[in-house]
């Protein structure tokens, strides 16, 4: 029939059972994909770009896996933005969201084939959501009074986080860098202040914090390669020509003597501005644009250590740690507050020569210096690290704390079965359903382990129907273990935050009932 | 096609290329269009209510968008059909003009099409079906009236108010926390309402979006906020009363209009220039403190060394603020927007009680917030949730509740929702339709079975029996002569809607209906489509 033909010729349109299937396959698909990687024995994935050069990325991080994934299924785009969300709000648990929504969508599909509506679905999924929700808001550590407990409680979170990444090896060794790293932010999430330099070379082992700061650049010819007490001026500005800014200026004239004149006058007001630049009284001038020959010869006759082109951040960085302002005129030293620290000095990491100012005034920024066998590795180490230290700087904020190794899980599911029970009405369906999904992750965490899933996860819940209950999977040993004294913590902002994101992102998918996809978009320059 | 012959058998053309068009005309092309009219509407129909199903579209570049809200399902659905171009056309003017209901409209008109379909079957002709509808819209507009209450709140009586917005979100995917964001809305239009002309500017109202954090931190902020940082990092992240600059001109030496060349040609003329240049740049900094600035809003960037400048002045400053909330700065504020620093006085500076610098997340998103302003008129709403497509789908719920708040300050008339006026409609339209003498009757009667399809897709999207359920109400209605009683969507166990807190504004469904009618007339009058062939 003719009416059918109201959308463009390309664009298809989904109804009902078969949007609903076009959507769940989607999203388990998806999270089929990732699955794989959860818990400390999860698998990494190798993923090579479709850009120049097809580089390679070699990563267990779920956000950075689905970032890079090209998806035409609208769904699966869905569970990919929430991974996303989670990795910026909260850094970790992007591959648990995913996998939990995917797990509640498949759990849906078997409901809604048991001809119960969607909407009855959402709203026992809800319910579910709200009392997993408060079953760990019940069971939180929060050792915010006890700095000593506190501080073993990050460095906990810390191992934990690690144990799944590359890094396991050494995740003692990079706990106590990423707890110390954190610590020294005292409370900030900014994580600017931590600056990670990445140099191969070494073994994994070999990485250190630094408590000042590191500058990876050289130190100008001629010029003195220690300084101790330095004042340090951090700029911005010109040092090359020093252009005349008015609109329309221009340079006219009629003889080879003026040219000599004028360059002249332009040295001259170069020589000037080094002078002023000099009346700040400091010994180290650190500026975010280039430096000329000419002016950095000025400074070194004048005996200061002048680095050029520091980027922004190391600009902002420097400026952060020593104390100093960002400046650009030079016309009142007076004023200008300028940086200090102890010693400026160059050293050398495996090949390179960097600048390494220690003994700063604020204490808060530090440097991070990752050795490693390759690019690769260290690219992989260096998101490991990030999701340790965002998630620590959450912590630091929300002190509260839970075990790891699936006890969340199985305590939310231990209550959230409990409601099954209480609740009349089609919706019970729902929230047990919503107990199975989350069953399935310590499940998956074991299967992933090469373990017995099925016979540890049922110990696991007997073991939870006793009171107080610290059990949880233990992986390297291969049974069921107490997390509290194996140490394994996670933080309860990102447990918080993944349940209710992948309940949200489930909930969204259940709803829909129709999907039109436009005709895409005519590209002249296919290739 | 129809060809036309001279005497010689030769054929006329009458239209350019008159093969390669296709022609439908007649009953022929009337029934073409009411069924693409028709096809519209069934997307829609699953959308309407409280239980409704959400749709999920996929945009050429392929962005998802997920949505309930029946303007923008037809808006990205990127429809070819000219038929269906109007339904859109429909569905967005009852967008602009009230805010809500733009399922609702959609939904009425198809069941007009459908009504309309049977009748011109048994002969009788669109233009008089057009006039039976036309007197029956004016029946059923002039009932609503009759049913309608006046609705008192006051500033401090928001709670009917709140609870119209909450009918509206109910039927979105924030219905998790529909009490909140109702409120917020509420909360919002009150301050920048002005209840003497009982007229509310929306534009005053922002919606603002960030991912992240859970929809319950969704925040109403009495200013404004602005996705912007202070353009040193060193500046202050916290001014409180600032005294605010808002500036259209850089920081940057003047650059007039007309062509103009500066030569240098000796070295007296360049380094007076560059001494001209420094001054022109400690004179701007200058300027704005001397008025007596704490905050410097500018519209364009300006040069690391009137950045420094400023820094150095203690004058925090944002650049690149764009003109639209340039514009919003300055009406919170009540503040002026300068052009040129010599035009800068201390009566042009805004004022604000509170400005800070607020991070999320562990990303390095900074916002700008401006609050406690002198005219406080203007607000925010900054909505956060889980993901890009929640935040959208949020930001459009809070448009139709806001708009829905503004209707109801406009006109405090209410009809009950759930179905129920246009059952009661629909009981009077039927009963209308018996004193018409003509053939207009038969399309009054058929009206009040259009009437009905609304809380017949109520009933089912709810999963209730629906022609079981209409006909429930409907002899109830009838015999209890309360116009109250409607489809019990949320199962709560009775259907008298005035119970259930369940409001529609007056104006809004006034307008579905004569808008669905007057679309449903327009389509019916066509009997000629001459379009061009596929190739």
């Amino acid at each position: 029939m003719a009416i059918e033909k109201i959308l463009k010729d390309d664009a298809s349109e989904e109804k009902g059972e078969r949007a609903r299937m076009a959507s769940f396959v989607g999203a388990i698909s998806i999270t089929d994909l990732v699955k794989t990687t959860l818990g400390p024995k999860g698998m990494d994935k190798i993923l090579q770009s479709t850009g120049r050069g097809n580089e390679v990325t070699v990563t267990n991080d779920g956000a950075t896996i689905l970032k890079s994934l090209h998806i035409d299924n609208p769904a699966a785009k869905v569970l990919i933005d929430i991974s996303k969300v989670q990795d910026d709000e909260v850094g970790d648990g992007t591959t648990s969201v995913v996998v939990l929504a995917g797990e509640l969508l498949r759990e849906a599909e078997k409901l809604v084939a048991a001809k119960i509506h969607p909407m009855t679905i959402i709203s026992g999924y809800r319910m579910a959501a709200e009392c997993a929700r408060n079953a760990l808001l019940q069971r939180v550590v929060d050792n915010k009074e006890n700095a000593e407990k506190f501080k073993s409680d990050l460095m906990k979170i810390a191992m934990t986080t690690l144990s799944s990444k590359i890094l396991s090896q050494d995740k003692e060794h990079f706990a106590q860098l990423a707890v110390d790293a954190v610590m020294r932010l005292k409370g900030s999430t900014n994580l600017e202040a931590i600056q990670i330099i990445k140099k191969p070379g070494g073994s994994l082992m070999d990485s250190f914090l630094d408590e000042g700061f590191i500058l990876d650049k050289k130190i100008g010819l001629g010029q003195p390669k220690r300084i101790e007490n330095a004042k340090i001026l951090v700029a911005n500005t010109a040092m090359d020509t020093d252009k005349v800014k008015i609109y329309g200026a221009r340079v006219r004239v009629d003889s080879m003597s003026k040219v000599a004149e004028i360059e002249g006058a332009e040295k001259e007001k170069m020589r000037e501005k080094v002078k002023k630049i000099l009346g700040h009284g400091i010994n180290c001038f650190v500026n975010r644009q280039l430096i000329y020959n000419f002016p950095e010869e000025l400074f070194a006759d004048a005996g200061i250590l002048a680095i050029e082109h520091a980027d922004f951040d190391g600009i902002e960085r420097l400026a952060l740690v020593t104390g100093g302002e960002i400046a650009s005129t030079f016309d009142n030293p007076e004023s200008v507050k300028l940086g200090h620290c102890k010693l400026i000095e160059e050293i050398m990491i495996g090949e390179d020569k960097l600048i390494h100012f220690s003994g700063v005034e604020m204490g808060q920024a530090c440097t991070i210096v990752l050795r490693g066998a390759s690019h690769h590795v260290l690219d992989e180490a260096e998101r490991s690290l990030h999701d340790a230290l965002c998630v620590l700087s959450q912590t630091v904020n929300d002190t509260r704390v839970l075990l790891g190794g699936g006890w969340p899980e199985m305590v939310m599911a231990k209550e959230v079965d409990e409601l099954a029970r209480k609740t009349p009405g089609k919706k019970s369906h729902a929230i047990e359903a919503f107990s199975r999904a989350l069953v399935a992750i310590p499940t998956i965490i074991a299967d992933n382990a090469g373990l017995d899933s099925a016979d540890l996860v049922a110990k696991l819940r007997a073991e939870h129907h006793k009171e107080g209950c610290n059990a949880g999977i233990d992986v390297i040993s291969g049974s069921v273990g107490d997390m509290a004294e194996l140490g394994i913590s996670e933080a309860f902002k990102v447990k918080q935050a993944v349940l209710l994101s992948a309940t949200e992102a489930a909930e969204m998918i259940l709803r829909v009932d129709e999907i039109i996809t436009c005709a895409p978009r005519k590209r002249e320059d296919r290739m | 096609m129809a060809l036309a012959f001279d005497e010689y058998g030769r054929p006329f053309i009458i239209l350019k290329e008159q093969e390669q068009k296709t022609r439908l005309s007649g009953l022929e092309a009337q029934k073409a269009n009411i069924s693409a009219g028709r096809a519209v509407s069934r997307i829609l129909r699953t959308s309407l209510g409280p239980k409704g199903m959400d749709k999920m579209l996929q945009s050429p570049d392929g962005d998802v968008t997920i949505t309930n809200d029946g303007a923008t399902i037809l808006e990205q659905m990127d429809v070819d059909n000219q038929i269906a171009k109007l339904m859109v056309e429909l569905s967005r003017s009852q967008d602009y003009e009230i805010g809500d209901g733009t399922t609702g409209v959609v939904v009425m008109a198809g069941a007009l099409l459908e009504q309309a379909e049977r009748l011109l079957e048994r002969g009788i002709h669109p233009i008089r079906i057009a006039e039976g509808y036309e007197m029956a819209s004016r029946i059923a507009v002039e009932h609503l009236e009759c049913i309608a209450q006046k609705f008192d709140f006051g500033p401090t009586n928001i709670e009917p108010l709140v609870q119209t917005c909450m009918t509206t979100l109910s039927s979105k995917i924030v219905n998790r926390c529909k009490r909140a964001l109702a409120e917020i809305s509420v909360k919002a239009v009150l301050s920048v309402a002005d209840l003497e002309r009982k007229d509310v500017n929306l534009d005053l109202i922002k919606v603002e979006g960030k991912v992240g954090g859970k929809l319950e931190d969704t925040e109403l902020i009495y200013g404004i906020t602005v996705d912007k940082d202070m353009s040193h990092p060193q500046m202050p992240k916290q001014i409180e009363d600032a005294k605010i600059a808002i500036l259209t001109c850089p920081f940057e030496p003047p650059k007039p209009k007309t062509k103009h060349k500066v030569d240098i040609d000796t070295v007296e003329k360049f380094q007076t220039l560059r001494q001209q240049e420094q001054k022109y740049f400690d004179d701007m900094v200058q300027k704005c403190k001397e008025v007596g600035a704490t905050l410097v809003i500018c519209q364009w960037g300006f040069d690391d060394e009137a950045n420094h400048l400023l820094m150095h002045q203690n004058l925090p400053a944002v650049r690149w603020v764009g003109g639209v909330e340039l514009e919003l700065i300055a009406i919170a504020t009540g503040g002026r927007i300068v052009p040129r620093f010599q035009e800068l006085t201390p009566e042009k500076l805004g004022r604000a009680g509170l400005v800070r610098e607020r991070s999320f997340g562990t990303t390095k998103d900074k916002m700008l917030y401006i609050e406690h302003c002198a005219n406080s008129r203007a607000v925010t709403i900054f909505i956060r949730g889980g993901n890009k497509m929640m935040i959208e789908e949020t930001k459009r719920s809070i448009h139709d509740a806001l708009c829905v708040a503004r209707n109801l300050i406009r006109n405090n008339f209410i009809v009950y929702g759930g179905g129920a006026a246009e059952i009661s409609c629909s009981i009077a339209v039927e009963a209308a339709a018996d004193k018409y003498p003509g053939v207009e009757q038969y399309a009054i009667r058929a009206f009040a079975d259009a009437l009905d399809a609304v809380p017949m897709a109520l009933a089912e999207n709810s999963g209730l029996q629906p022609i079981e359920t209409l006909s429930a109400v409907k002899s109830q209605q009838i015999k209890e002569n309360n116009p109250h009683f409607g489809i019990d969507c949320n199962d709560v166990g009775t259907n008298d809607m005035c119970e259930q807190n369940v409001f529609e504004t007056l104006i809004g469904k006034q307008q579905q209906i004569l808008l669905a009618t007057q679309v449903v007339k327009m389509i019916l009058k066509i009997d000629d489509v001459i379009s061009p062939s596929d190739y």
